[in-house]
C-alpha cells in the first residue's frame, strides 16, 4: 500500500491583520502552519499505516519554506516527502495546482503505485474545496470526499468501505482502490510524535520536485495555466449608514436594555407582534 | 500562493469559439426527491445575471425518474428557469462523483452554457470541482456576489479570501463555462411564480451500473435534527470574544431561551471549544439572514460579518464605540455585553409575560 497525504502550509489565519492605512494584509510574524483540515487526513493516513501497513508519503506544493511543514508530518509519522517548488507554479489557481500536483503524484506512482490520495477537505487560506476533486478527476481516482470514518479496508481485494457526510445524511459507500479521500473535521484527533520519528524527521533529506522533474507543462502551471484571476481585493464597504446609536435615559443595565427593546420594536414592529404572539401561546 | 491586486474587470476578448457558449445555468441539486434550498436561491440570482446578460436560465435536474423529479422540473420553471435539462437515469438515483460528472461534462458539452452556478454543499463541491477540471475551466467557491461586467460579459464573482478578511472578485479569463458555487442562505429566496412557464429538454445519457464502481450500500438518514438549526432561525444570539470567558455563554443562552433564538458564536469561540461548529457563524460556519441578530461582544471580523450581515436588524452590544461591528450594524449599545444581556433576558421576559397575563 502506497499512500500520499497532500498538504499545505498556510499562514495562521486567525492572526492575519489588515494594515489600517494600506488595507493590505500583514503578513509579517504570521505564524505558517499545516492547513489544520489536512491533519484529518493525514491523522487517517496513519491509521491505515498502523492497521494494514502502508508506505506514506506528504507531498505540498509552495515555497521552500514549506519544508517545515513536511518535516512536522514526518515527525508524527509520514515515511517520505516530497516538497514541489518551482517560481513557475506562483499565481496557481486551483485547476492549475491540481494539475502540478498530479504530476508530482504520477511521478511518485512510477517507482511505487499509489493506492490512496488523502487531501484537506479544504484550507483555511483558499477555503474552495476543489484541489482534492481536481487530483481525482486527473488521475482518475474514485473520489470520496466528506468521509467520517473508513469503516473497512481490504488490501487484497483493494476494497474500501466508507462512510461519507452528505445533506441530510451518511452515505455509505463500497468502492475499489485506487481512490482520493478528503476527510471530515473532527473525524480524528491528530497524534503526537514519537521520539524517535521526531529525530528521523530532522535528519531526513526531503525530496525536492521542480517543474521540469515531474514533466509538468509549462503552459499548464502558474499563472498561464490558470483560468481563473483575481480582478480586484478590496476590503468591504461599510454600510452607508453607521449603526444608529442607542441612548439610555440613566447609565444603568436596565435602562440601556429597555432603550434596546423600543429601539428593535420601533425598527421591526413585526417582530414584536411575533414574538408577543408566540408568548401568549405559551411556548 | 499570493494573489496581486489587479485593476478591476480584465479587459480581454473573447475567442470567437467560446462565444457560443450562451445562458446561465444552476445545476438543481436534488436528493431522495427534495430539492436543497440554495438551489432555488440560485435560479433567483441566474435570473438577475441572464437578464443582465439578455440570455435564458437553464435548470439541470438529475436523477432516476420518479414523480417527485417532475414536480421539482416544474418547481425549477416557477422559481426562474426558462429550460430544464431533466437528465435521467437509473444509475443517478443517488449522488455519486462518477456518474454525476460524466453526465454534467457531457451536457455542458453538448449545451454550452457560459455560466454554470452549484450550491456549496457537499453534494455541490464535490461535484463542481470535478467537472470543473473535466471541463478545464475556472472555478470560484463559495462566492458572496455575482455580477456581469458590461465590457466583456464575463463573471465577476466576489468571496471572502484569506480567512476571510478581505473581498476578492475573481473572474474566469477565455476559458468556458464560467463556474461559481455559492453558500445556502448567502442569496435571497426568490418568489415563487407559478404562472411562469418553461420547456422541458429530456436527456437520457447511456450509463451502465456496472461501468460505475463506486456502489451506495445503505443511507443513513439524519435522526432528530440535534443539530442548531441556525441558518433558518428567526432570531439570532450570538456571542464573540467579549464575553471573556465560557461560564458567561449562559447569559447568551438565557436571553435565547426568552426569546426562542438559537445561539450564535464566532469562529474564535469555536476553536476555543466554547462551543460546537455547528453554531458557527461565518465564512467558514454558516450564513444566516435571521429578522434578528443580536451581537454580544462581537468585534466584527469580515469572517463573522458575510455571516451575518443579510440579516433584518443587527443589535450590536460592544464596550469600544469604535469596534467594526457597529460599522455594519444597525443598531448600537456601548456597553459591557456581561451587564447587558441578563438585563435584556429580564426586560424581554417582563414584557412578553405582561403581555401573557393581559392576553
Amino acid at each position: 500500500m502506497h499512500i500520499v497525504v497532500c498538504i499545505k502550509q498556510v499562514p495562521d489565519s486567525a492572526q492575519i491583520r489588515i494594515h489600517p492605512v494600506t488595507n493590505t494584509i500583514m503578513r509579517q510574524g504570521v505564524p505558517a502552519i499545516i492547513n489544520p483540515f489536512d491533519l484529518f487526513s493525514l491523522e487517517e493516513a496513519l491509521r491505515l499505516k498502523d492497521k494494514v501497513g502502508a508506505r506514506v508519503t506528504v507531498l505540498t506544493m509552495g515555497p521552500p519554506m514549506a519544508e517545515t511543514s513536511l518535516r512536522k508530518a514526518l515527525s508524527l509519522g509520514a515515511d517520505d516527502a516530497v516538497l514541489l517548488t518551482d517560481r513557475k507554479f506562483a499565481g496557481s489557481d486551483t485547476l492549475a495546482t491540481s494539475y502540478a500536483l498530479t504530476s508530482a503524484i504520477r511521478k511518485l506512482a512510477e517507482e511505487d503505485p499509489v493506492d490512496i490520495v488523502f487531501c484537506g477537505k479544504q484550507t483555511v487560506d483558499g477555503d474552495t474545496a476543489q484541489v482534492g476533486p481536481g487530483i481525482a478527476t486527473r488521475l482518475g481516482f474514485e473520489q470520496l470526499t466528506y468521509i467520517t470514518k473508513i469503516e473497512d479496508l481490504n488490501v487484497a481485494s483493494k476494497e474500501i468501505v466508507v462512510q461519507r457526510r452528505s445533506e441530510g445524511g451518511v452515505q455509505v459507500l463500497k468502492t475499489k482502490l485506487p481512490c482520493m479521500i478528503t476527510m471530515l473535521e473532527g473525524t480524528n484527533t491528530i497524534r503526537f510524535g514519537r521520539m524517535d520519528d521526531l529525530f528521523r524527521a530532522a535528519r531526513y533529506e526531503l525530496k525536492t520536485w521542480s517543474r521540469d522533474f515531474t514533466g509538468a507543462e509549462e503552459g499548464r502551471v502558474g499563472l498561464k495555466g490558470s483560468p481563473t484571476v483575481v480582478s480586484k481585493v478590496f476590503v468591504p464597504k461599510p454600510r452607508a449608514e453607521k449603526a444608529k446609536m442607542i441612548q439610555a435615559d440613566a447609565d444603568t443595565s436596565e435602562a440601556m436594555a429597555a432603550a434596546a427593546i423600543d429601539a428593535i420594536f420601533a425598527a421591526q414592529p413585526k417582530l414584536a407582534g411575533d414574538l408577543l404572539a408566540r408568548a401568549a401561546a405559551g411556548l | 500562493m499570493s494573489e496581486p491586486s489587479k485593476p478591476q474587470g480584465r479587459k480581454f476578448q473573447l475567442p470567437e469559439h467560446l462565444k457560443v457558449y450562451q445562458n446561465v445555468w444552476v445545476i438543481v441539486e436534488q436528493e431522495r426527491g427534495i430539492v436543497h434550498s440554495v438551489s432555488l436561491e440560485l435560479l433567483g440570482e441566474a435570473r438577475k445575471l441572464a437578464d443582465k446578460l439578455g440570455v435564458e436560465v437553464g435548470a439541470v435536474v438529475l436523477g432516476a425518474e420518479s414523480p417527485d423529479l417532475n414536480r421539482i422540473c416544474g418547481d425549477a420553471i416557477s422559481y426562474g428557469a426558462d429550460i430544464v435539462y431533466k437528465v435521467t437515469d437509473p444509475a443517478l438515483a443517488d449522488y455519486r462523483t462518477d456518474p454525476y460528472c460524466r453526465v454534467m461534462t457531457d451536457v455542458v458539452n453538448t449545451h454550452k452554457p457560459e455560466i454554470v452556478l452549484l450550491g456549496a454543499t457537499t453534494l455541490g463541491r464535490d461535484l463542481a470541482g470535478a467537472i470543473a477540471t473535466t471541463l478545464a475551466t475556472g472555478l470560484t467557491a463559495d462566492c458572496t456576489e455575482l455580477d456581469i461586467y458590461a465590457d466583456n460579459r464575463s463573471l465577476a464573482a466576489t468571496r471572502p479570501t484569506f480567512g476571510g478578511t478581505l473581498l476578492c472578485t475573481i473572474q474566469t479569463l477565455a476559458y468556458r463555462p464560467q463556474m461559481a458555487t455559492v453558500r445556502p442562505r448567502v442569496m435571497a429566496m426568490p418568489e415563487r411564480d407559478d404562472a411562469r412557464t418553461g420547456r422541458v429538454i429530456e436527456i437520457q445519457p447511456d450509463l451502465r451500473e456496472e461501468d460505475i464502481v463506486t456502489k451506495v450500500l445503505n443511507f443513513i438518514a439524519d435522526r432528530e435534527q440535534n443539530e442548531a438549526q441556525l441558518a433558518f432561525a428567526d432570531i439570532i444570539v450570538s456571542a464573540g470574544k467579549g464575553l471573556g470567558k465560557v461560564e458567561n455563554m449562559k447569559l447568551v443562552f438565557d436571553l435565547a431561551r426568552v426569546l426562542g433564538a438559537e445561539v450564535g458564536v464566532t469562529r474564535p469561540l469555536v476553536q476555543a471549544g466554547w462551543a460546537t461548529n455547528d453554531r458557527q457563524v461565518g465564512q467558514t460556519g454558516k450564513t444566516v439572514r435571521p429578522k434578528l441578530y443580536i451581537a454580544a461582544g462581537i468585534s466584527g471580523a469580515i469572517q463573522h460579518r458575510v455571516g451575518m450581515e443579510k440579516s433584518d436588524l443587527i443589535l450590536a452590544i460592544n464596550t469600544d464605540p469604535n469596534a467594526t461591528i457597529f460599522d455594519f450594524a444597525h443598531l448600537g449599545l456601548v456597553g459591557d455585553a456581561l451587564k447587558i444581556l441578563p438585563a435584556l433576558t429580564d426586560a424581554f421576559g417582563r414584557r412578553l409575560s405582561v403581555n401573557r397575563m393581559a392576553g
